[in-house]
């Protein structure tokens, strides 16, 4: 029954990439010369893709929709990269990256993504130190490293809390390179409305002038699409303003079936929600679990200041509940974790949906070593502090700085206070081998994808997988689409499917246009957000996920009625741009909302309450789930389910234990 | 709270723009200064106003899209802070808070509080990268890098490209955010090979967009959000002679 081909090649899981690679038909670079290829979106997979095709040869043109390529969301990244390099020497390889990666996941993924994902992770540390990207050293001038959770070796590369950003700027100033040799064409303040499909082939995009807001067509060969992650079907994440899905589901509803839309991430250390004010959620890096120990008091209600309650009556239950993996258990593990504490009644702060994530213990710890590099003797606690300050500030300085600023409180003084947030889509576009979509000549890349991630990501894979997608995937695996199309011609976009396809996107925003209704698109939104987050969140069930899906359904045909967009649409008009993709939020939250109900297991970030172990874990149905579901899109809130059996060869899963 | 606003209302490049006063109230100290913006654009779709455009995104102080000069101060009175990081506990009850759009030469207004920055693209596309193509660079670790070096390469590395330090700048000069670029890539070795053409080809680009001198006010270190310091400017000078001196 199945309609999906992952063409995984054959062979032994460790020799499919190389023999892949070696073998993969080639395009000759006269040829690259007249091929097109259009990337949208410009994070790390997309600025990666753009740059490395252009510097094969091929004609590139990239889209984004901030002001500048050097914009997208992958610069909020904090945390790190991990890479197999052993530098640490504790036993790392790329088997215990790829197993890491496939138990993080909670056995739903596909192995030899996973595996391919591992093997190029080396590289594409040794190309970000080529471009200049200022990773963390030690003393000896070689880099650090750091631990990220559901690991136990140190393989994370970090810059600071700024990871993301040094990262980007690497990949874009790759991009910049080749913009400023003329091989790439850069569309900033564009969004992409649609996808234009001529005999089954992806063959361009429309995508609109966010300045003056008139349509443009745009042929290509192929079609990347690297637009990141759908987070903010929630309102509320830690996703930049302007993330979308936009152009995800515009390709889905021409054909490109949606991989585990219901995989989500809810991160477990984020500042928690202030009031109804509250516009979006800030992140506090992974990392800090590395140093920061995760309590509650012992006695429910408990209103003292944190500081005023002694050791013996705090809660640290991460370390309680997870004695082997302690603090720095995986996010999904982390978080449901906090939640339970919190409904149980242990919660701190104003709200009592927080906990504490605290830095004493550590900066002791740290005082203490330093006073031995320096050979003080019988230090004060005073001077403990101050030295293990010094040692907390250089590690995460600008993480604790962003705290203050949102809160007003000094971590070194008090403990965090955090709580889940959404933060990341492990679900996206579905993806063979080759990272196409389920329409020929059109890949996604990068968050947008489905492919490596399983039920849930670990800490700092996904600026891994961003990179490898765009620098080391994409720059083979398109070649074997693309040698088959070098006779193809550019298509004229006068093309009648470039006509009709722009004239459905013009429709659309005609039709918002003129709906002049009462209510603002962000109304729309959180009433989204909060549906969201109540029923397909931390903790999900059946009457739950079927009340949600009739609401939205609802809350969809009120939003074309009603919703009230200011302004005209040849021009700038930010009221018009968060229309559009909200009304795509509108059906996608409904498939979210199927794609949960339909999974009658926990697994990873999707926990359906019904199915839980005795002790609260995530129980699996592996007879019965052990595949990647695939939705195939007929009409607004009407899909198919399809689905790609995931055969583990290598790896055998097992109850995902991190006791 | 309750604030008097003045802001910047201009309908596209070409129109003249002007201040216009708002009332806003019920203004909490714990929203965001852009958060108050939403409460206000909110209520200006209530009354079928425009709401007013803005650039941000991350909002949480890395991406440099934000850029508001506000009370004569680009991203507001908090140091080391981008507007997006700005909370409303910075201001008082009953206060005024004038907001305009970066202004500088080089930075044409779009909208309201939008400018158009493309110009720092184009600088850093005429030479702000090494020249390494995709493919099978040597081990990382081959290339150790004194950690003083890289510390203070990362320093220079941490600019958002937001612009503010040319807004503060009495002459709009772009020198600290070429500075930072230039800075960040000669203190590494792998910077070392284009050293020369890249500071010639940067600055070069840089005084063709129209950006001023820098005559060492200083005001662009005091009002960069993340801090990148004069120090790198000083290194861009010497760059520049060293690679005219070699021309
Ligand atoms: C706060 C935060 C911290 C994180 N920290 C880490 C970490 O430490 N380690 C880690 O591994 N991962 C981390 N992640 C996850 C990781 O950063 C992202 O998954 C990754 O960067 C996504 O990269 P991307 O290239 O797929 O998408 P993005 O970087 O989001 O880029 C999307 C691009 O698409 C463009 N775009 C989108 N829609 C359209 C459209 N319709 N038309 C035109 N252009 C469009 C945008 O302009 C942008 O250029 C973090 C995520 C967040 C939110
Ligand atoms: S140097 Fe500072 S002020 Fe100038 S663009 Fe960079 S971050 Fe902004
Ligand atoms: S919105 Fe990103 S830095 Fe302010």
């Amino acid at each position: 029954m199945t309609k999906l081909n992952s063409k995984i090649p054959e062979g032994e899981l460790q020799t499919k990439w190389t023999k892949y690679k070696s073998t993969v038909p080639l395009v000759n670079p006269s040829n690259k010369l007249n091929i097109e290829i259009i990337v949208v979106g410009s994070g790390l997979a997309g600025a990666s893709a753009a740059a490395s095709l252009a510097e094969l040869g091929y004609k590139v043109k990239c889209f984004c929709f901030q002001d500048s390529p050097r914009r997208a969301h992958s610069i909020a990244a904090q945390g790190g990269i991990n890479a197999a390099k052993n530098y640490q020497n504790d036993g790392d390889s790329v088997y215990r990256l790829f197993y890491d990666t496939i138990k993080g996941g909670d056995y739903r993924a596909r192995e030899a993504n996973v595996h391919r994902l591992a093997e190029v992770s080396s590289a594409i540390i040794d190309q970000c130190v080529a471009q200049g990207v200022p990773f963390a050293r030690e003393y000896g001038g070689y880099l650090d490293n750091r631990s990220f959770g559901g690991t136990q070796v140190q393989r994370t590369f970090y810059a600071a809390g700024q990871t993301g950003q040094q990262l980007l700027l690497g990949a874009y100033s790759a991009l910049a390179r080749q913009i400023g040799k003329g091989s790439v064409t850069m569309h900033t303040r564009h969004e992409m409305l649609d996808v234009v499909i001529i005999d089954g082939k992806a063959r361009g995009i429309i995508a609109r002038d966010l300045v003056s807001g008139k349509l443009e067509r745009h042929f290509g060969h192929a079609v990347l699409l690297c637009t990141g992650g759908y987070g903010n079907v929630f309102y509320l994440s830690t996703n930049a303003m302007g993330c979308n899905a936009t152009a995800i589901w515009k390709a889905h509803k021409k054909g490109a079936f949606f991989g585990n839309p219901c995989y989500t991430q809810i991160h477990p250390t984020c500042i928690p929600v202030s009031g109804d004010h509250q516009s979006k959620l800030t992140l506090m890096s992974e990392s800090l679990r590395n140093d920061g120990r995760i309590w509650v008091p012992k006695a429910k209600g408990d209103t003292r200041k944190p500081n005023e309650i002694p050791e013996e009556e705090r809660d640290y239950y991460l370390e309680r509940r997870y004695p082997a993996f302690g603090n720095l258990v995986p996010r999904d593990v982390a978080s449901r974790a906090a939640k339970e504490r919190c409904d149980a009644g242990y919660g701190v702060g104003a709200s009592k949906m927080a906990v504490y994530l605290d830095f004493a213990f550590n900066t002791l710890r740290y005082g203490q070593i330093e006073a031995n590099k320096h050979n003080i003797h019988n230090p004060s606690k005073e001077e403990l502090v101050k030295l293990g300050r010094e040692v907390i500030k250089e590690k995460y300085g600008n993480l604790f700085e962003m705290y203050e600023k949102i809160t007003g409180e000094n971590p070194f003084e008090v403990p965090m206070r955090i709580y889940p947030a959404v933060h990341y889509t492990m679900g996206g576009l579905w993806v063979d081998y080759d990272l196409m979509t389920t329409i020929p000549g059109m890949y996604a890349l990068g968050e947008a994808n489905f492919s490596d991630h399983g039920a849930n990501r670990l800490g700092a894979s996904a600026l891994m997988q961003g990179l490898a997608d765009g620098y080391f995937v994409i720059p083979y695996t398109i070649g074997s689409y693309l040698s088959t199309d070098i006779r193809t011609k550019a298509i004229s976009t006068d093309h009648p499917a470039f006509v009709e396809t722009e004239k459905k996107v013009q429709e659309q925003i005609d039709k918002l246009m003129h709906i002049k209704g009462t209510r603002s698109v962000d109304h729309f939104h959180k009433q989204l957000g909060k549906i969201m987050w109540d029923k397909c969140g931390m903790g999900r069930n059946e009457k739950g996920l079927t009340a949600a899906i009739s609401e939205i359904s609802t809350l969809r045909e009120e939003f074309w009625k009603d919703v009230r967009i200011p302004g005209g649409q040849d021009e700038m008009n930010t009221e018009l741009e968060k229309a559009m993709r909200v009304a795509d939020f509108l059906e996608l939250g409904e498939l979210m909302c199927k794609d949960a109900l339909h999974r009658k297991e926990s697994c990873g970030g999707h926990f359906r309450e019904e199915y839980q172990t005795e002790e609260g874990e995530a129980k699996r149905d592996d007879d019965n789930f052990t595949y990647a579901a695939a939705w195939e899109f007929k009409n607004v809130g009407e899909w198919e389910l399809n689905k790609e059996d995931l055969n583990y060869q290598v790896v055998h899963p097992s109850q995902r234990s991190y006791k | 709270m309750n604030l008097t606003l003045k802001v910047w209302r201009q309908k596209n490049e070409k129109d003249k723009g002007a201040f216009v006063t708002y009332q806003v109230d019920g203004i909490s100290h714990e929203m965001s200064f852009l958060e108050m913006f939403d409460v206000l654009n909110e209520r200006l779709i209530q009354k079928n106003e425009e709401p007013i455009a803005f650039d941000h995104d991350c909002r949480e102080g890395i991406c440099g899209m934000c850029s508001m000069f506000i009370n004569g101060r680009a991203h507001g009175p908090w140091t080391r802070t981008t507007v997006c990081q700005l909370h409303m506990r910075a201001f008082k009850d009953g206060e005024t808070i004038v907001i305009e759009p970066w202004r500088a030469k080089g930075f044409p207004v779009l909208k309201d509080l939008m400018v158009d920055r493309s110009a720092f693209d184009r600088i850093i596309a005429a030479g702000g990268f090494v020249s390494v193509n995709t493919g099978n660079p040597q081990d990382a670790n081959c290339l150790p890098v004194p950690k003083h070096d890289a510390d203070e390469s990362f320093s220079a590395a941490s600019c958002i490209g937001c612009g503010a330090c040319v807004a503060s700048c009495k002459n709009s000069s772009a020198m600290l955010f070429v500075a930072a670029k230039v800075s960040q890539l000669a203190l590494l070795p792998q910077g070392q090979v284009e050293r020369k053409q890249r500071a010639l080809s940067m600055v070069a680009q840089m005084d063709a967009e129209g950006f001023g001198n820098c005559t060492n006010t200083g005001s662009c270190e005091a009002e960069c959000p993340k801090g990148v310091s004069l120090t790198h400017i000083a290194r861009l000078n010497r760059e520049y002679l060293m690679a005219n001196i070699a021309e």
